[in-house]
């Protein structure tokens, strides 16, 4: 590696800025699709099982459907057998009642489907393998499963860790795929922040010695399996708080359903006419006006969007942290790999006197030439676009390329009998100073001047001359301004956190558009930092993978650890980038809002149904009893109307009510459109959208389920 | 609508606008505990009622100790008037007791003991028929100022619960109450009574006088201290009348201008109350916010209210008689006056009428039962009103809120699910209280008794109306319904109760979850709350979750009557 950073660059390529969407870094065999074939077979089943009304009470207003449901079937079964009523009503209500249920089971099936598959795959990871425990100088076979926590275990090329734990000696490449889906393979070594390895991965070269941190069921894969399950999931504080509203209005309208039955009675003796609707017409009634479109679709929003952070390769340890981050007001990103490329490019040739820039940069380019590193190339790439050199054919040259090593610091290329060197300034001093070569004093003068700045001197050298330095500076990721501008207009700021100067960290912010920045900060000032923005009440969000990293990830509302940091970060946040990609924090931000978002516009939209509803069924079922509601019967369902009775409005917005929840299942699960706006505008926008398209679109959709009951003769 | 009509609605409802500045800005004074320009006078006398309670000014209080102070406050002041009320026949002076006709049995006297100290002042007896004098001094007019005194203290309770942060205390329950009847209520009933004495509102011990009229027939013309009790009644957004007629009565409320006065009595202090809201909170803003949504309110029952009354009834025009539905309205008022108050003591939790609502058409009739039926969010009750108002508006901004993608939050303070259980308790209250003693009503014999003069839809209204307007501790009624039996009188007094108590319990609860947290910062992604966007959001959401509640009942009430009403004619 040709580079003179001491810190090793990330031993996972971070995927191209801002990550992607649509799940590319989606683990291998795990179905792509929301609406697999497989999935939808397997959720099609779920909703029958799901019908266990212990599974159903979890949901107040499903189970209030559920009692319905099985109340109108009783009803169906003895004017069967009693040869009474109205058996064709009763039992077409009693049948799409239960669909009601079934679609809210299929709908929260389905939003399981797609995290179920994934575990299937996941287990396939967690094989039986077994370890070579150490005990003193001895290794003895044990099975995986029989590792405690502070064993030692050895692996070697070939083999599957056993457990996850701590390198504790020698260094390997591991393929994590299982795990991250990403195939390249990645470092693992003893000592410093990359030492952390995972049950499941399999070692590809090399030999380590891992100290195990975990017991049995307690590993990653364990937890990222019961995770992406859902197994445990809990109902986070937003959708607790509005299943207590829902539960409240279905409270609400069986008070109104409830009492409208003595005022019916009062109001068919007081007429003299009509007759008080039956207990099935009531329940229909009822069901028709709690919340159930979102009561169906509340939990299969919640996994969904679990689901989305897990798309985007994301393991949220749980749906609060995914919340949280939809609430955060201010986000510390680590300019290294979040804002700015891990790796510098080359800005600019600094010839010493004597040297003219051509120079510089034909031997700096000489020496990149055999140079795959991003700097390498961009030296490359700099000689050429500024000086107009290109790079040149040297299978004709006799050359023999220098590589880099951590002893030398040093890379280069000796050819036709010239030796030129690049690399950190010291060793490049030290290198022409054992040839003879003189040092100008200037060297020392721009060295100094650079890395004040900021950026990162390299030395360049041609036998026993220095010739000058390569000026490698920090580069911004592309899109970067765009995306924080983003978040301003959602209300978050964006705080940069580097190691730089100040100057250099102002110059950095300034060029990437973060609000503010915290130049020459320690782990100490980062939690500082945090806990003055929670004083002020404000939710804070930060990445890290450092050990020191800890105790800020866990300080923070929503902590994202780097998969390739260490067992503590990992530990202390509350969520790990299986891609170490930082940049996904803002990913998961818009994830948690388009959560609340798509709750709060889909019981807009249930509710404001209702208005439709009421005014379908109520005239309808009294007009036997005062004929003037006529006037008022909008819709002209019922008698006088599309039908004789007033059971063809009631089963049609009963059909209404149980198969809207199919057609928004889809939206549940996606997610409502989400743009980065401020709270005003994405209100109206949502408002206009859900509360007022909820408010009109019953009215034509329940009219034409009428027309067909009518016509096909089934009211 | 007849221009004179409008000119008068316009006028009062800019007298309020221009009057909640300064009244909002003394509110928030007395109750920081600030000196104004009363306090010269008034300190020594609160000092001293500060050491006969053994309380001192920066008493603090959890939300449980001063829920607790409030409830037994209402306790012994109902004990208190039950006694007199039982112990009048003790009482000396007028009137004579042939004129008291109506007995004052236990249900009666615990209906009006619980009416009087909820702020209902629900009548289920004629004033002049069963009180004496000092009945109406000592017991009912007394307690027109403690209740009052009582609910206003509650609401700045419930206010304090946004304003602060990080503290579980909410003030003081009799520092409150001290300061509520000391520098608001008794200095402007002073005033306002003066002023209604000087327009011909009499305040005497008088015996009633019997006159001969000029068409030959006698008069028994009643007399007392109305004065004291006038204003009071309706600054404490009370209600209950000296006389069976109320603010029909020419010596309770003379003039136009006189309802003019008692017309802002009531709305002035709640009106004020919620510009203190936004004044203390540092976002006037708000206030204004949630004030236009009351103006708006307000403004549309006038409108619907007017419209239908000067309509009038087909019916009746069939028969060549022209103009609008004049019948229960006193002339003097006219429609418009009648229809100015019935909106202004409907939306005000105040029963003083000055025309029978029972005889108004159906729609006219269903305006101030809708206004009552939402809770009363518009000015409402004195302190209770800003909750009623707050509690609608927290409901729309919880949607609202999660809409924009973020935990909702309101001033700061995060609405999450304990909060959001006190705000579903709060609203169960109005419906559950409301739609199930109705549906007791119009099913037991016991209910169905008191329709003696109506039945069918118009009946329903009646009792639905009297439930609605105890519930919201209005205390008006549509007067076709014998409401002075012991089913009544019980089930009334269930009502005041839930709509006192069960309201500001969790009204309080909800303060304390709240001053305990701190405040969240306002950034562009934190949901607006003082702009025309919320301002539709609350009145959105007022007019859609009372009319989900609603709905059925009124439609077989009013609509199905009003449907009756223009339909015969075809």
């Amino acid at each position: 590696m040709a580079t003179v950073l001491d810190k090793p660059s990330s031993p996972v390529t971070p995927p191209s800025a801002g990550g992607g969407r649509g799940g590319q870094f989606r683990p291998k065999n795990a179905p792509s699709s929301l609406f697999d074939p497989k999935i939808i077979k397997r959720a099609v089943l779920e909703s029958f099982v799901k019908l266990d009304p212990r599974t159903v009470a979890k949901n107040p207003v499903m189970f209030v459907v559920e009692v319905g449901s099985v109340l109108t079937t009783f009803y169906w079964v003895r004017e069967l057998v009693t040869k009474t009523g109205n058996p064709l009503f009763t039992g077409q209500v009693a049948l799409w009642l239960w669909f009601t249920v079934l679609f809210a089971n299929f709908a929260e099936a389905m939003a399981e489907g797609r995290g179920k598959a994934q575990a299937d795959s996941l287990r396939k990871a967690k094989t039986q393998s077994t370890a070579r425990r150490l005990v003193g100088n001895k290794e003895e076979s044990v099975p995986g499963t029989a590792l405690r926590k502070d064993d030692l275990i050895v692996c070697e090329a070939g083999e599957v860790i056993a457990g996850d734990g701590v390198v504790v000696e020698g260094i390997a490449s591991v393929d994590e795929s299982a795990i991250t889906g990403e195939s390249a393979p990645v470092i693992r070594e003893s000592g410093g922040d990359r030492d952390a390895v995972t049950g499941g991965t399999k070692v590809l070269s090399d030999r380590i010695v891992i100290r195990i941190t975990a017991n049995p069921g307690e590993s990653f894969l364990d937890r990222m399996i019961s995770l992406v399950e859902g197994a445990k999931r809990q109902k986070t504080p937003n959708e607790i708080a509005l299943s207590i509203l829902l539960a409240g209005l279905t409270v609400i309208f069986l008070l109104a359903v409830v009492t409208l039955l003595p005022y019916a009675v009062y109001s068919v003796r007081a007429a003299g006419s009509g007759v008080a609707p039956s207990v099935t017409v009531l329940v229909a009634l009822l069901v028709c006006l709690i919340p159930t479109t979102i009561g169906g679709l509340l939990s299969a929003i919640g996994i969904a969007g679990m689901d989305r952070v897990m798309q985007h390769n994301v393991l949220a340890m749980s749906g609060k942290a995914v919340e949280a981050a939809g609430d955060v007001n201010t986000l510390l990103l680590d300019k290294t790999g979040t804002i700015t490329l891990g790796n510098r490019q080359a800005a600019e040739f600094l010839p010493l006197p004597g040297v003219t820039v051509e120079e510089l940069a034909n031997a700096a380019q000489l020496s990149s030439l055999a140079d795959e590193t991003p700097e390498g190339r961009s030296i490359v790439v700099l000689a050429k676009e500024k000086y107009g050199l290109r790079g040149r054919e040297l299978a004709a040259h006799e050359a023999e390329f220098i590589p880099f090593t951590a002893q030398t610091r040093m890379s280069g290329v000796n050819i036709d009998g010239m030796e030129v060197r690049k690399g950190a300034t010291d060793s490049v001093k030290k290198f022409v100073q054992e040839k003879g070569g003189r040092i100008p004093t200037e060297l020392d003068e721009i060295t100094t001047r650079i890395a004040s700045a900021g950026g990162t001197p390299l030395a360049v050298s041609l036998n026993d001359k220095v010739l000058g330095i390569i000026y490698l500076k920090d580069v911004v990721k592309g899109g970067m301004r765009e995306r924080f501008d983003a978040l301003r207009a959602m209300g978050i700021k964006t705080v940069m956190i580097t190691g730089d100067n100040p100057l250099t960290a102002k110059a950095i912010a300034d060029e990437a558009g973060v609000d503010d920045f915290l130049a020459q900060a320690t782990p100490e000032d980062k939690m500082a930092l945090i806990k003055k923005e929670q004083a002020g009440g404000k939710l804070v969000a930060m990445t890290g993978d450092g050990t020191n990293d800890a105790p800020a990830l866990a300080q923070a509302d929503v902590g994202v650890a780097m998969n390739s940091g260490t067992q503590a970060a990992k530990e202390a946040g509350n969520m790990v980038d299986l891609d170490s990609n930082p940049t996904k924090l803002i990913e998961v931000v818009e994830i948690g809002k388009q959560l609340l978002m798509t709750r709060g516009a889909l019981t807009t939209f249930s509710i404001a149904n209702d208005v439709a509803k009421y005014f379908a069924i109520i005239p309808a079922m009294f007009l036997a009893t005062y004929a003037e509601l006529g006037s008022i019967n909008f819709l002209k369902l019922g008698p006088g109307g599309t039908s004789s009775s007033a059971e063809s409005a009631i089963l049609a917005c009963v059909i209404f009510n149980a198969l809207i929840i199919i057609a928004l299942i889809p939206l549940a699960l996606r997610g409502i459109a989400y743009k980065p706006i401020s709270a005003a505008a994405t209100l109206r926008r949502n408002l206009l959208i859900y509360g007022f398209g909820g408010l009109v679109a019953p009215f034509p959709a329940i009219w034409i389920i009428d027309r067909f009951l009518v016509l096909l003769r089934l009211a | 609508m007849k221009p004179l009509d409008f000119f008068q609605y316009v006028a009062f409802l800019l007298i309020v606008a221009v009057l909640v500045v300064p009244v909002g800005n003394y509110l928030a004074r007395v109750f920081s505990g600030e000196t104004t320009f009363l306090s010269r006078i008034l300190r020594p006398a609160e000092k001293a009622l500060y050491r006969l309670m053994g309380v001192s000014a920066d008493q603090e209080m959890d939300w449980k100790s001063y829920t607790y102070s409030f409830l037994a406050f209402s306790l012994i002041g109902t004990i208190l008037l039950y006694a007199l009320l039982r112990l009048q026949y003790l009482l000396p002076g007028g009137p004579e007791a042939k004129y008291l006709v109506t007995p004052l049995t236990p249900d009666l006297s615990l209906n009006t003991a619980i009416s009087f100290s909820t702020t209902t002042t629900w009548q289920a007896y004629g004033g002049e028929t069963t009180m004496r004098y000092w009945t109406q001094m000592l017991g009912l007019a007394a307690q027109n100022f403690m209740a009052a005194a009582g609910g206003l203290a509650v609401g700045f309770a419930f206010l304090r619960g946004f304003v602060r942060q990080r503290t579980s205390s909410l003030g003081c329950f009799w520092v409150d109450l001290t300061r509520a009847l000391l520098y608001v209520l008794l200095p402007l009933a002073f005033i306002g009574s003066l002023a209604l004495v000087f327009l011909g509102v009499p305040q005497n011990f008088m015996p009633y006088v019997e006159a001969s009229t000029i068409e030959g027939g006698s008069q028994i013309i009643a007399q007392g201290p109305v004065a004291a009790l006038e204003l009071i009644k309706n600054l404490g957004t009370n209600g209950g009348g000296f006389f069976n007629v109320n603010g029909a009565h020419p010596y309770e409320n003379p003039t136009p201008l006189t309802n003019l006065i008692e017309m802002l009595a009531i709305a002035v202090l709640p009106a004020g109350f919620v510009y203190t809201f936004g004044k203390l909170l540092d976002r006037p803003r708000l206030g204004w916010t949630l004030l236009g949504v009351m103006f708006t309110l307000f403004a549309a029952g006038l409108l619907i209210c007017g419209t239908a009354e000067q309509g009038g009834i087909p019916q009746v025009a069939a028969l060549g008689v022209s103009g609008g539905n004049m019948e229960g309205k006193e002339v003097r008022f006219g429609i418009g006056g009648s229809v100015l108050t019935a909106i202004t003591t409907s939306n005000g939790a105040t029963g003083s009428y000055n025309s029978m609502h029972d005889s108004f058409t159906p729609i006219g009739g269903l305006v101030p039962l809708i206004n009552m039926l939402l809770g009363e969010i518009v000015f409402g009750g004195l302190g209770t009103g800003l909750y009623s108002m707050i509690m609608i508006a927290l409901v729309g901004l919880f949607l609202a809120g999660l809409m924009v993608g973020r935990t909702p939050e309101f001033v700061g303070k995060t609405i999450g699910p304990p909060e959001v259980k006190l705000i579903l308790l709060y609203s169960l209250v109005g419906p559950g209280t409301v739609l199930l003693l109705t549906a007791l009503a119009v099913t037991t014999p016991g209910g169905l008794a008191g329709l003696t003069t109506n039945s069918g839809p118009h009946g329903f209204s009646e009792i639905l109306y009297g439930y609605a307007s105890s519930m919201a501790n209005n205390g008006q009624n549509m007067a076709g319904l014998s409401a002075n039996t012991p089913f009544y009188n019980f089930t009334m007094a269930i009502a005041m109760m839930a709509g006192r108590f069960a309201l500001a319990i969790p009204a309080l609860a909800l303060a304390s979850h709240l001053a305990v947290q701190g405040r969240r910062p306002t950034t562009v992604g934190t949901l607006p709350t003082d702009t025309l966007q919320f301002g539709v959001i609350v009145l959105g959401t007022a007019i859609i979750v009372g009319a989900l509640s609603f709905l059925p009942a009124l439609a077989i009430g009013p609509i199905v009557e009003q449907l009756k009403m223009i339909g015969s004619l075809r």
